[in-house]
């Protein structure tokens, strides 16, 4: 075999690097147009763990576009009182940011689901409650009567304010024996209140 | 002798069965009344079909099955349907569920029953609807419907009867086997005959039931199946008596996490399922009785009675000698899986296999939970192989995704890492209530996601529905233009016809038209001034008007939000007439046409406008002032919120009447409604402001002072 002379190496080297700075290229540039994501997939993923009511308390039309923000414009996440903190904890998990309390002036967590419920002798048949509804819960037409599709409702509250004769309530969702589920048991602590278990705090005479 | 398998884990606990096995199955007294929960089932609770005042027949069916997964109903006994309503359930939660109650007649009147004694002429669905209709459910504990659970998709080759009874204090199935031996085995033939006679059938016993045991066997020597039929012991570990242990034990395999025992060919069916099934099918019974295990050292007679489904617990109990007294803690269910029991007028149903009345020995209190040593032993006791141990620690922490990779759903909640736990720590209960609120989020995210598609559909409707207008407006303007454009070409053409020279003289034309009607609108300088003071005073009066309207409006709080608007509204006005004036005098004083009276009159104006100023700053303080004085903030804004909602209805209700509107009714009726509203939220409020009262009223009364010494001065102004 002959010694390749220092040009020559020199020459196959930089041609090597081109082939494979070529050939990677190629492969990248194709995976770039097949594998293209569309959209930001955070946004999806932010989006999954929103309560999904629409109801707007954040500041935003919705939960995708709360969403949106929290991945775009850097939107504190603290903004969603139907999630409440376990949704806050989740983002917080997800984004891996401490997770921060809810922010009160967006409202306060509600302790129970409810349904909007519209009383319908009373209706007038407007249809603003119809508009107002994010998630069309609401059937009804012109000057008849209207009501809301329960399984459907998140209980967003949007449909309230718009009725001109005041004739909805938000009615809380009953719990029925398909919803109970155990308690988890009292936590020590708990267990330990009211307990003393340090042998002079149980009989006072001894200790004083 | 059959080679048999081991479970992993397991243990050994007091047994106490001989305590209920003394006495021979007893009948229960008919009770006053009988209470039959719609779901005593897993599934849809069934839907009755009768109503409170019929009369019913024994064994008449009285709720129907509301679809595949779900059970029917039938009367105990024959009587008069007294109610249906909510009423007290055996569930852990105890929760109220709707429920038939029955007064019987004490007649015993059965309804007309067909006996199927030649089931084996039967085809397989026909026996299979009698089950149905006979509404058999597992009654063994978990209470699924039998007649799903035997028409699997998969052929079958096992048929495994379960007499194992594994747990503690129960003997049902024991006593069951013991005296009516004979009909379970034609039960067994029955289930065989449905499935397609399997190529084994067995009937797996635990060892410490010997006298079960050979009632089998001597049952089945004079049964015609001995051949097909086996029976087999084994020893006796809790909890054997599992479905998923129970076949392993018997077959070696394992019935993988997440599938069924049906995809390894293989139905399990408790044995007092057997008889009900016999019963159902040989009698044409329905399943109207069971035998339950009353037992417990608070009970004198503790034994085995027959008792009718819907028997209340507290009849049931007092049959067996029961004292109140001594019972710390009522059990339903065995001691390791079954539940406390609080309301003794809950009835018994069709899983109800025993009720413990345990004294304080045999339910001692529970001791505090002591912090986990992670020694392991749970985790050699857990016959579903499991880390309980890790179960709990991610638990705890509500780690649910954690617990699905820890397998938390193959769980069966035996209780068995509880038991040998040294730290006594309550695993089953938090392995239950990570079930729990696993289940209630998944059902969240189901109605999440459909939520998130509606509102998708919607964005998307409104999109379109805005494109639609868009396009629309646009074709409008278009044609407009294409009509313009053709007018002009038309007027183009026939002055080009007529007047080509002076084709730029009707634009000029035009300019000089706007001109002049501009200049004639600029009406001399006098007359200009005049009305520009005409409106200033108007404004004026308006503005006091206003303010003293407000004055008495404070006096009725419900008219002070439209009035302080209005007096808003008034005062935009005057400040507009004011820059006018002002605009005008200045631009008037800059053109030369400098006029000694136009000054004084705008410095009249002048002072006069401090004053209005000064008049509303005052109201505004005022206004702040009221607003600070309650104690309870949220009532406050509960109050304005519903001020601002009557004010709009109040409008709404005078434009619909000028407007004779036909909801002109309705509209009244939210306004009444609204201000009942408004009263109520006032006499919340009124509690609270009780003692800001005197304190805001001594500040009425001093800005009142400021606000009348304020007001001469003006008034001396305006007098000049």
């Amino acid at each position: 075999m002959t010694e390749l002379s220092s040009l020559e190496l020199l020459f196959t080297a930089v041609l090597a690097l081109v082939v494979l700075s070529a050939v990677f290229g190629a492969i990248l540039g194709f995976a770039a147009v097949q594998f293209k994501v569309e959209g930001n997939p955070l946004v999806e993923q932010v989006d999954a763990l929103l309560p999904q009511t629409q109801c707007g308390q954040c500041g935003h039309p919705g939960c995708k576009p709360y969403a949106q923000a929290i991945v775009d414009e850097g939107e504190a996440i603290n903004h969603c009182p139907p999630g409440g903190q376990a949704t806050i904890n989740a983002l917080a998990s997800l984004l891996d940011i401490p997770a921060p309390e809810l922010d009160e002036e967006h409202g306060e967590e509600a302790d129970v689901k409810t349904v909007a419920y519209i009383r319908e002798e009373e209706c007038i048949g407007c249809t603003k409650c119809i508009v107002a509804c994010p998630v069309d819960a609401i059937l009804g037409a012109a000057k008849l009567m209207h009501t809301v599709i329960a399984s459907e409702c998140t209980g967003c509250d949007l449909c309230v304010e718009p009725c001109p004769v005041d004739c909805i309530d938000m009615l809380p969702v009953p719990q029925g024996l398909a919803d109970w589920h155990w308690d988890s048991p009292p936590s020590s602590a708990e267990q330990l209140q009211g307990l003393n278990i340090i042998a002079t705090d149980r009989r006072p005479d001894v200790a004083a | 002798m059959r080679k048999l398998w081991d479970i992993h884990g397991g243990i050994h606990p007091p047994e106490n069965k001989e305590q209920s096995l003394k006495l021979a199955i007893t009948q229960v007294p008919l009770p006053e009344v009988l209470v039959l929960p719609l779901n005593q089932h897993i599934g849809a609770p069934a839907l009755p079909i009768v109503e409170p005042g019929d009369k019913v027949l024994k064994g008449q069916i009285i709720a129907e099955p509301n679809g595949f997964v779900s059970a029917a109903v039938h009367a105990p006994s024959s009587g008069t349907i007294a109610a249906i309503e909510d009423h007290a359930i055996p569930h852990p939660s105890g929760l109220n569920a709707p429920c038939i109650m029955i007064h019987p007649d004490s007649e015993e009147r059965w309804c007309e029953l067909q006996a199927n004694t030649n089931y084996q002429t039967l085809a397989p669905e026909q026996v299979l609807s009698i089950i149905r209709n006979a509404g058999i459910t597992g009654m063994g504990g978990a209470g699924f419907p039998s007649s799903v659970k035997l028409q699997p998709r998969q052929s079958i080759s096992t048929l495994i009867i379960n007499a194992t009874e594994c747990e503690p204090y129960i003997t049902a199935d024991d006593r069951l086997i013991r005296e009516r031996a004979e009909e379970i085995i034609i039960g067994i033939d029955i289930l065989a005959h449905i499935l397609g006679r399997p190529e084994q059938v067995l009937i797996g016993i635990e060892d410490n039931k010997p006298e079960a045991y050979k009632a089998l066997e001597s049952a089945l020597t004079s049964s015609a199946f001995a051949t097909t039929i086996e029976v087999v012991d084994f020893p006796t570990k809790y909890p054997s008596g599992g479905e998923k242990q129970l076949i392993q034990i018997l077959t070696g395999q394992e019935v993988p996490s997440g599938k069924l025992p049906a995809e390894l060919g293989i139905v399990c069916q408790n044995i007092g399922t057997t008889y009900a099934i016999y019963k159902a099918v040989y009698k044409g019974e329905p399943l109207i009785s069971r035998i339950t295990t009353v037992t417990g050292n608070s009970c004198t007679k503790a034994g085995n009675y027959e008792t009718l489904i819907g028997t209340p617990v507290s009849h049931l109990l007092a049959n067996a000698g029961f004292d109140e007294f001594l019972c710390q803690r009522l059990i339903m269910g065995g001691p390791m899986m079954g539940y406390t029991l609080d309301d003794l007028s809950a009835p018994v149903i069709k899983s109800t296999n025993c009720l413990l009345a345990a004294d304080i020995e045999e339910s001692p209190p529970s001791n505090i939970a002591q912090a986990c040593i992670r020694c392991g032993h749970c985790s050699q006791a857990c016959p579903a192989n499991l880390l309980p141990q890790q179960l709990y620690w991610y638990a705890k922490a509500k780690d649910y995704d954690k617990l699905a990779a820890h397998n938390l759903a193959d769980c069966i909640e035996c209780g068995a890492c509880s038991y040998v736990c040294p730290s006594e720590i309550p695993l089953v209960q938090y392995y239950r209530a990570a079930k729990g609120e696993i289940r209630l989020i998944e059902q969240e995210n189901v109605i999440a996601d459909r939520a998130r598609q509606r509102f998708e559909h919607h964005q998307e409707r409104l999109i379109k529905a805005e494109e639609e207008r868009n396009a629309k407006r646009a074709a409008r303007k278009k044609a407009a233009e294409l009509a313009k454009l053709a007018a002009d070409n038309l007027t183009a053409d026939n002055k080009g016809n007529t007047q080509t020279d002076e084709g730029l003289s009707g634009d000029t034309d035009i300019i000089q038209a706007a001109l002049a009607r501009v200049s004639a609108a600029k009406a001399s300088p006098e007359q200009e001034l005049k009305r520009l003071q005409r409106a200033l005073s108007a404004t004026e009066n308006r503005l006091h008007k206003a303010q003293q309207k407000l004055e008495q409006g404070k006096a009725e709080d419900s008219t002070y939000g439209t009035l302080e608007a209005s007096l808003e509204q008034s005062r935009l006005r005057h400040q507009e007439a004011v820059n006018n004036l002002s605009a005008y005098t200045s631009k008037n004083e800059a053109s030369d046409t400098d006029n000694d009276s136009d000054k004084a009159t705008s410095d009249q104006d002048q002072v006069a406008l401090d004053a209005a100023a000064i008049a509303i700053k005052n109201a505004q303080q005022k206004a702040a002032q009221q607003a600070d004085m309650s104690v309870l903030e949220k009532l406050q804004n509960q109050c304005d919120g519903l001020l601002k909602r009557l004010d709009k209805a109040r409008n709404r209700l005078a434009q619909a009447e000028s407007d004779k509107d036909e909801n002109l009714e309705a509209f009244s009726n939210a306004l009444t409604k609204l201000e009942g509203k408004l009263v109520d939220a006032e006499a919340k409020l009124a509690e609270a402001e009780a003692e800001a009262e005197a304190e805001a009223e001594a500040s009425d009364a001093e800005s009142f002072d400021s606000k009348s010494l304020e007001a001469k001065p003006l008034n001396k102004e305006q007098s000049h």
